[in-house]
């Protein structure tokens, strides 16, 4: 007989409507847990938010620029003195003898009333106008030496502080510190904005124009560093993406389970982890001490990425490899094919489209990395545009990311605002190759 | 001949050798395939491997020695005497590079004929200044012994590619012409033309290894140079981190490798909890459709950029920080610091973390959740007492993973934690890493002879020893975990 105590100690009643204190404790904890998920989530939500917002909110700027339009007289006592019309007589004049043509034009829109602020010269007025305006009258008139002795309106670059001044970065107090500009002028720029000569419009040139030194933020453009990328990116291609396939091919389709073949996808997983400054090093002692190439060439910037992105692309190209199910193998082979032909013309077709996904993810990798191309000499300040290829994959070049590197490590502060637009275009490369390799899965992706 | 020149050569002959091979198959056959051992195309095939590839392999290693060479010969023609106070036997021969490029220049475009140049002495002429003529610019004045080294520079490397383009168009010719006379209708060409095949993809598999003993190599062989110079002893012990470009420098790892830590330190105590919770909260409590957005959301995180980071760090959070912890607080004026570093580097690390642990959590057998939740557990407790203890391996070698990182990581670093080379406590002060002085050792004019220069291999190479170790240890557990369930 079961012999139920009644007396033995005191029970707690309980009831299922209304919790005791334990299981309170327990939800409360329950609750708990799941807030601190939440919190976590949102964290990496709110950094992903704060970070593309800084970006965006620093750099959109930089693809405006403030221009002022003004007429010049093409002197020709100034450019071509001896009046023939030579163009070797013509391109003796240097940039510098190109300013006083800018200063003229500011002393005839002087006469009219409207303009004018006491204590601003000529000379001053001129200095609205960024240095690289001179270069490019420079430019224009040896393009068309039959223009001399006309009046030709321009749109020249403003100076950095007056482009500054409209995008917030400048202010009277602040002109009154700084040795490049003064109050004054601003003021005049002002004058010049309200007779409609001065705006702020669209920069094509950001996305076109070579680097410029570190006194003229405002005519610093993405040019080079965007055909350095691009040609990198072409190096990477043309050599990661067949290697590795290859090497992918072997490993998953033919290699014997072996020591040899151990080391071998011991080294690809452990290349995969190696920092990437290390393939800088890499590369400065193998490929430019050893083997002679050219510092800050995209040739060498390509090989260097080439070795950092193989493992990706291994490693992507591998998983595609295995997702054809054996039964497309047994059947090519079952109808007389050879090992090798079932694989070049059965498997890799169908693994093509998983292989380009990871190429591409690859190939955007390769395009963000910065800290190796730091070390083969891809920081030099270049200026001059990359030969077309094949040349060209040897001349200097830069590169976007280090692009962005290189201006942060300026002093003027519009440096700042062009690093942040490089960012942006950067990311906008980098989404769009994302979207692709997306794409690419979302059409061709195949489920067995 | 320029070397594209002489690969299209090379790629003209391999085509022909198709066309001919597969014409010589089908003839052998009398004009009836079916007599042939293999499809006629692996016959052309046969030929096309057989010029093409030898020659392209003789061409690339023929690459590779041939400046060694050169320098070798080239380099006993300069006098000690011209070798400046201060400069190098390396830099004088880079010098020398410049000046034979220049002479190419020269030639090319007519301002000097090959006489000219014969009789041009650099002690009568002026060959800096007939150089910049032509848009080459020589740092210096050029001295005799190195104009002479260079006119044989040139010479040599001009004579020695004429015999790389004899060897290697001779090579593919008589790959090409071997392959030709071997085809009739017997001959096995699908056979010998698949085994080049595997050949061709075991070479490419062979990179790998390659690569690792490229980079094993550099490292240990200037490291070895560096400790010749410099004592390994004051390397791995000294505390000052001091480097004078005159001589007489400090060059102690402590404090690198102090400041290393202590900024992956903080990534981590920012990175592995958040990370470790949002994948708690993805894997065990998100609806499908907050899972389908969050964690793709996450995941951008990890594709951008590191330089991006850098930017972040140095333009929002540093500032930020500054002004108000640091500043108020009264702990430093600097807005580089471990603290902006550290943070950073932390919200890079988040979805690493964070889709590391998510598959591991994954991977924990659904019985012993539904074991957990049968004995009345909440769901909170399941994932403390059950899941986490059962994931902890493959969680650790998570976090693992994410410290080699975290060491390795470059951009963020330099733009984030400053330059100084410190050991403090405190975490609002400027310190610096191993990769930051990696980078400020090697951009620029550097000289390969002066150990300031050489130490940044030995930081690579302790960089390299550190992460691997981190990561095998790592690879090691989490293997060692999946085995558990499977």
């Amino acid at each position: 007989m079961t012999d139920i105590s009644t007396t033995g100690p005191q029970r707690i009643p309980s009831s299922l409507f209304a919790a005791d204190a334990r299981t309170k404790r327990r939800n409360a904890a329950e609750w708990r847990f799941r807030l601190y998920g939440m919190i976590a989530v949102g964290i990496g939500l709110l950094a992903l938010v704060g970070l593309l917002s800084t970006v965006l909110y620093n750099g959109s700027s930089a693809f405006f620029q403030t221009f002022i339009k003004l007429d010049i007289y093409l002197d020709p006592e100034e450019l071509d003195p001896t009046g023939a019309r030579n163009i070797e007589e013509i391109s003796k004049v240097t940039t510098f003898g190109y300013k006083p043509l800018i200063e003229a034009a500011f002393a005839t829109a002087f006469e009219s009333p409207e303009f004018g602020i006491e204590g601003v010269s000529v000379k001053d007025a001129a200095d609205l106008i960024s240095s690289e305006g001179a270069a490019q009258l420079r430019r224009y008139v040896l393009a068309n030496p039959e223009a001399i002795g006309q009046t030709v309106g321009f749109d020249f670059l403003a100076d950095g502080r007056i482009d500054g001044y409209y995008k917030g970065r400048v202010t009277m107090a602040s002109a009154e510190l700084d040795s490049n500009v003064s109050p004054q002028q601003l003021q005049l720029a002002d004058q010049l904005k309200g007779a409609g000569l001065l705006s702020t419009h669209w920069n094509w040139g950001f996305l076109t124009m070579a680097d410029a030194s570190e006194n003229r933020p405002e005519a610093a453009g993405l040019g080079v560093a965007i055909i350095g990328s691009l040609y990198m990116m072409v190096v990477v291609l043309v050599l990661a993406l067949p290697i590795g396939v290859a090497a992918s091919i072997y490993l998953e389709e033919f290699a014997p389970k072996n020591w040899f073949t151990d080391i071998i996808e011991v080294n690809i997983s452990n290349l995969a982890a190696v920092p990437s400054i290390v393939f800088g090093i890499l590369g400065l002692a193998l490929f430019i001490n050893t083997l002679g190439l050219p510092k800050s060439a995209p040739i060498v910037g390509g090989l260097v990425l080439t070795l950092m992105t193989l493992p990706t692309i291994i490693i992507a190209t591998r998983a595609s490899l295995k997702s054809v199910p054996p039964s497309i193998r047994d059947a090519a082979l079952g109808v007389g094919a050879s090992k090798m032909q079932a694989v070049f013309h059965h498997v890799l077709p169908l693994a093509m489209p998983g292989i380009l996904t990871g190429t591409i993810i690859g190939l955007a990798q390769a395009l963000g990395e910065t800290a190796p191309l730091l070390l083969i000499g891809m920081v030099a300040f270049v200026r001059d545009f990359p030969a077309a290829s094949p040349e060209g994959f040897f001349d200097p070049a830069a590169a976007l990311p280090v692009q962005v590197y290189n201006w942060t490590q300026r002093a003027d502060p519009a440096f700042v605002e062009r690093a942040s637009g490089a960012i942006i275009v950067l990311l906008v490369f980098l989404f769009i190759m994302n979207a692709v390799a997306i794409l690419l899965r979302r059409r061709f992706e195949r489920r067995w | 001949m320029s070397v594209g020149l002489i690969s299209l050569i090379i790629l003209i002959i391999a085509v022909l050798g198709y066309v001919a091979g597969r014409a010589r198959a089908v003839q052998s056959a009398g004009g009836d395939i079916r007599r042939l051992h293999s499809l006629p195309g692996y016959y052309g095939q046969t030929v096309m491997l057989a010029s093409a590839v030898p020659a392209f392999l003789v061409m690339i290693l023929w690459l590779l020695v041939q400046p060694l060479y050169i320098e070798s010969r080239v380099t006993s023609l300069i006098a000690p005497a011209d070798i400046a106070d201060g400069s190098s036997r390396a830099l004088v021969m880079a010098d020398v590079r410049r000046i034979s490029d220049g002479l190419d220049v020269a030639v090319g475009q007519g301002a000097m004929t090959e006489v000219d140049l014969d009789r041009m002495r650099a002690d009568i002429s002026d060959v800096r200044g007939r150089l910049a003529l032509v848009g080459v610019a020589i740092g210096s004045d050029v001295e005799q012994s190195v104009f002479v080294a260079a006119k044989e520079y040139r010479q040599l490397s001009g004579t020695l590619r004429w015999i790389l383009a004899a060897v290697v168009i001779g090579l593919a010719l008589a790959g090409a012409a071997y392959a030709w006379t071997r085809i009739n209708k017997e001959f096995r060409a699908r056979n010998v033309s698949e085994r080049a095949v595997k050949a061709l993809l075991i070479l490419c598999s062979v990179t790998a290894i390659l690569t690792t003993v490229g980079i094993v190599a550099s490292l240990v062989f200037e490291t070895l140079h560096f400790f010749r110079l410099y004592p390994a002893r004051d390397f791995f012990f000294s505390s000052t981190w001091n480097p004078q470009f005159r001589g007489g420098s400090d060059l102690g790892i402590i404090p690198l490798l102090w400041g290393t830590l202590y900024v992956s330190f903080v990534a981590l105590v920012v990175a592995v909890p958040v990370g470790l919770m949002a994948a708690i909260y993805m894997a065990e409590y998100a609806s499908r459709r907050v899972r389908s957005v969050v964690k793709p959301a996450i995941e951008v995180l990890a594709g951008i950029p590191t330089i991006v980071y850098g930017l972040f760090a140095l333009i929002t959070v540093g500032p930020l920080l500054r002004d108000y912890f640091a500043q108020p607080l009264g702990l430093g004026t600097s807005s580089s610091s471990v603290m902006t570093a550290g943070l950073v580097m932390g919200i890079m690390l988040i979805p690493f973390v964070s889709s590391l642990s998510d598959d591991v959590i994954n991977a924990v057998p659904q019985a012993m959740r539904d074991g957990s939740f049968g004995l009345g557990a909440t769901q909170s407790e399941t994932v403390r007492q059950v899941i986490l203890p059962a994931a902890l391996p493959g969680i650790v070698g998570a976090i693992l993973l994410a410290a080699s990182r975290a060491i390795g990581e470059t951009m963020i670093v330099v733009l984030g934690a400053g330059a100084a080379a410190k050991l403090s406590l405190n975490p609002f002060e400027a310190m610096t890493t191993i990769t930051v002085k990696i980078v400020s050792q090697l951009t620029g004019d550097t000289e390969f002879a002066s150990p300031e220069t050489l130490v940044a291999f030995a930081l690579g190479l302790s960089l390299f020893v550190v992460t691997l170790g981190l990561n095998i240890i790592a690879l090691y557990v989490v293997r060692k975990y999946r085995e558990q369930y499977e």
